[in-house]
């Protein structure tokens, strides 16, 4: 059989494909438990880490025992027991046109178009008390949508951390969300004022420390002016009536959930 | 509509190919040294972007996400692992095809495109234009858009830095950094240009 | 003995892949903000280039010349999704920073165009060591790139601090132009500049 005879390209494509996908369904199929297994990890390390309750070396699952995960409909800001925590993904849930909240475009501070009508929250509990909740907040920053989490205090305004986990902002410039030194200003910053509005946000510039506002208030990154501005946008939204301020009402007044 | 339009401002400038992801920048830099080529390059690369996008999102959307075999009667599949073998595949197809289409009944152009056509399979402006569409999950209509917007962002790139290099005869460039050296530095800069497109909200 | 050496080197210095000739630089540029990225990403791209060189050179007789891109192609994609499984499963934090440009080493037009010029004619053994050899030379530019990038622009080296900057109680004032990807176009440049006034048999004549 001559190199360039029909029968000789047909045979080899053929041969070619089946060796092909035989070594890259090997290579899926053995190696997608670990990939599992890393992303679950993944998520769980950036839980605690912007609880601040991650401590290195010491089993992840052993960590995780202190926090329960819960899935919470943000429209009634109760829990909900139709899905499982530990697999929920609200990503997914934002895509499905049946499972998702269109946001109105004037109230879209986080520019994300729609988010899942469920979210997982996690809360940390000791003796049955209520010591810290962790929500999972995004929007767009400059170039991309950053996902953290934010963790409160048992006041339910109080910042304990605030960390992004995936982000495409440029490295060095608004990249600098991740500066461990900028992550630091946050604690101690409170999400509400006393008469419950939400006023976290973060300046162009320096805080004024003698100003009564400086508790609602960050430092803006210099050269990442439009990163930032996203950051305070996304925690304004998510913080407000359509993400999870009815949640943290309902668990201030101790309805029970 | 206007979700439409702010889409293929946003893949011309804003997020253009070749100046703010930097791809396709082997043949941007190896064929801009003329306007006349650049111009065919250009047109070639945002037809098969603007066919091969859209084609590789019907694939997604229909065989390869998660449960996408649903009008099968099969749930719980998920082939995403195989995606880059697919869209490859699909462009190297499609690159083929419309090479024999334009042979057939266009002869001049294809005769002007001629040695072009090849050449964009591996231009990975093209595989990173689908990979783009899959991660930011664009629907038909959507992919369309971006597929014509972000070849033609890149075709305008091209042609802009040949101009420049057609120019740059005048120019007493030291022996070392003649030709590649300096057109490096020219892109960096037309680069660093852009960047006055980002950060705009469409 | 002497060739093999040669095919090995050659890439290096004299026809280096990136500095003549112009082959792979999209990934080049978007990755080279970090030592640590670049580590990874050189080394996946050796993977690939020296085993799509050797297979390709090992089914080279086989291989009918009408497919021959397309069967290239697939080789190429079927060795950077056992990569990118690969990292998923065992780097999963820097592939997340690579992100499309795993993909995109298919498209780099290294691979497919040594499959091509060389592979093709080349036995498996000389194949092989080609790919290597162009690889290292690819890996070469893209260290240094990152060298100064990483240095320059956060003071850092592989994540570990060597030039402590102010925002952290040092004295180094970062240069944020080092962090954008056109830097990485200046530096290249410069890079080109300084081999070929060292090698000036690679200079390009005057039109």
């Amino acid at each position: 059989m001559s190199r360039d005879s029909t029968g000789k390209i047909l045979s080899v494509a053929f041969l070619l494909c089946v060796v092909c996908s035989i070594l890259v369904s090997t290579a899926a199929v053995l190696l997608s438990e670990r990939q599992e297994l890393n992303k679950a990890e993944e998520k769980r390390r950036n839980i605690l880490l912007a609880a601040g309750l991650y401590q290195e070396g010491v089993p992840l699952e052993e960590q995780f025992r202190r926090i329960e995960a819960r899935v919470v409909d943000l429209r009634s800001g109760r829990f909900s027991s139709d899905f499982d925590p530990a697999s929920y993904d609200s990503r997914a849930a934002a895509r499905n046109p049946e499972t998702r909240f269109q946001i109105p475009p004037k109230q879209d501070l986080a520019g994300i178009k729609a988010h899942a009508l469920y979210q997982d929250v996690y809360l940390v509990k000791e003796n049955g008390r209520l010591q810290q909740v962790i929500l999972p907040v995004y929007g767009k920053g400059l170039w991309s949508t950053m996902y953290g989490f934010i963790s409160l205090d048992s006041d339910l305004s109080t910042v304990i951390g605030f960390a992004f986990y995936e982000h495409g902002e440029t490295p060095g410039l608004g990249g600098e969300i991740d500066n461990p030194a900028w992550k630091g200003l946050w604690p101690g910053k409170r999400i509400y004022d006393d008469q419950g509005n939400t006023r976290i946000e973060v300046l162009k510039g320096a805080v004024d420390q003698q100003s009564p506002e400086a508790i609602h208030q960050v430092d803006g990154i210099s050269g990442a002016t439009l990163t930032v501005r996203g950051v305070g946008n996304l925690l304004q939204y998510w913080m407000g009536q359509n993400g999870y301020r009815k949640l943290l009402e309902n668990l201030a007044e101790g309805v029970e959930l | 509509m206007e979700h439409y339009l702010s889409l293929l401002v946003k893949s011309i400038f804003v997020e253009n190919m070749a100046l703010a992801f930097f791809l396709g920048m082997c043949t941007f830099l190896a064929v801009s040294k003329k306007v006349d080529t650049a111009i065919g390059l250009g047109i070639a690369v945002t037809v098969v972007q603007t066919i091969t996008v859209p084609i590789n999102n019907l694939v997604f959307q229909h065989l390869l996400k998660p449960d996408a075999l649903a009008w099968l009667g099969v749930t719980g599949t998920d082939l995403t692992f195989i995606g880059l073998i697919c869209y490859i595949g699909l462009i190297a197809a499609m690159v083929q095809v419309l090479e024999m289409v334009l042979d057939r009944f266009v002869p001049a152009l294809y005769n002007s495109l001629g040695i072009f056509l090849p050449l964009i399979t591996v231009n990975c402006a093209i595989l990173g234009g689908s990979l783009f569409m899959v991660e930011r999950d664009y629907n038909f209509a959507e992919s369309v858009v971006f597929g014509f917007g972000s070849g033609l962002g890149w075709a305008l790139a091209l042609v802009a830095l040949a101009g420049i290099r057609e120019k740059m005869k005048y120019a007493d460039v030291p022996p070392g950094l003649r030709g590649l050296g300096i057109t490096f530095m020219i892109t960096g800069l037309m680069a660093m240009a852009f960047m006055a497109f980002s950060g705009i909200q469409l | 003995m002497s060739q093999a050496k040669d095919v090995l080197l050659d890439p290096l210095f004299n026809k280096n892949p990136i500095g003549l000739q112009i082959l792979g630089i999209c990934s080049a540029l978007a990755v080279t903000s970090k030592l640590e990225t670049v580590v990874v990403m050189s080394l996946a791209v050796i993977f690939v280039i020296c085993g799509s060189n050797a297979s390709v050179s090992l089914i080279r007789s086989q291989i009918p010349s009408n497919i021959r891109i397309i069967v290239q192609i697939t080789i190429i994609a079927t060795l950077v999704i056992i990569v990118d499984q690969f990292l998923k499963a065992y780097a999963f934090g820097i592939s997340k920073q690579l992100s499309v440009f795993v993909g995109l080493i298919i498209t780099n037009c290294i691979v497919l165009g040594r499959a091509e010029g060389f592979a093709m004619k080349n036995p498996v053994g000389l194949s092989f060591l080609d790919g290597l050899g162009n690889g290292l030379g690819y890996s070469i530019v893209l260290l240094l790139v990152a060298f100064f990038r990483e240095l320059l622009g956060a003071g850092k080296l592989l994540g570990y601090t060597i030039l402590p900057s102010t925002s952290e109680g040092g004295w180094y004032l970062p240069n944020g132009l080092m962090l954008l990807p056109p830097s990485a176009f200046f530096i290249i440049g410069l890079l080109i500049w300084l081999l070929r006034t060292w090698k000036t048999d690679q200079i390009e004549k005057e039109n």
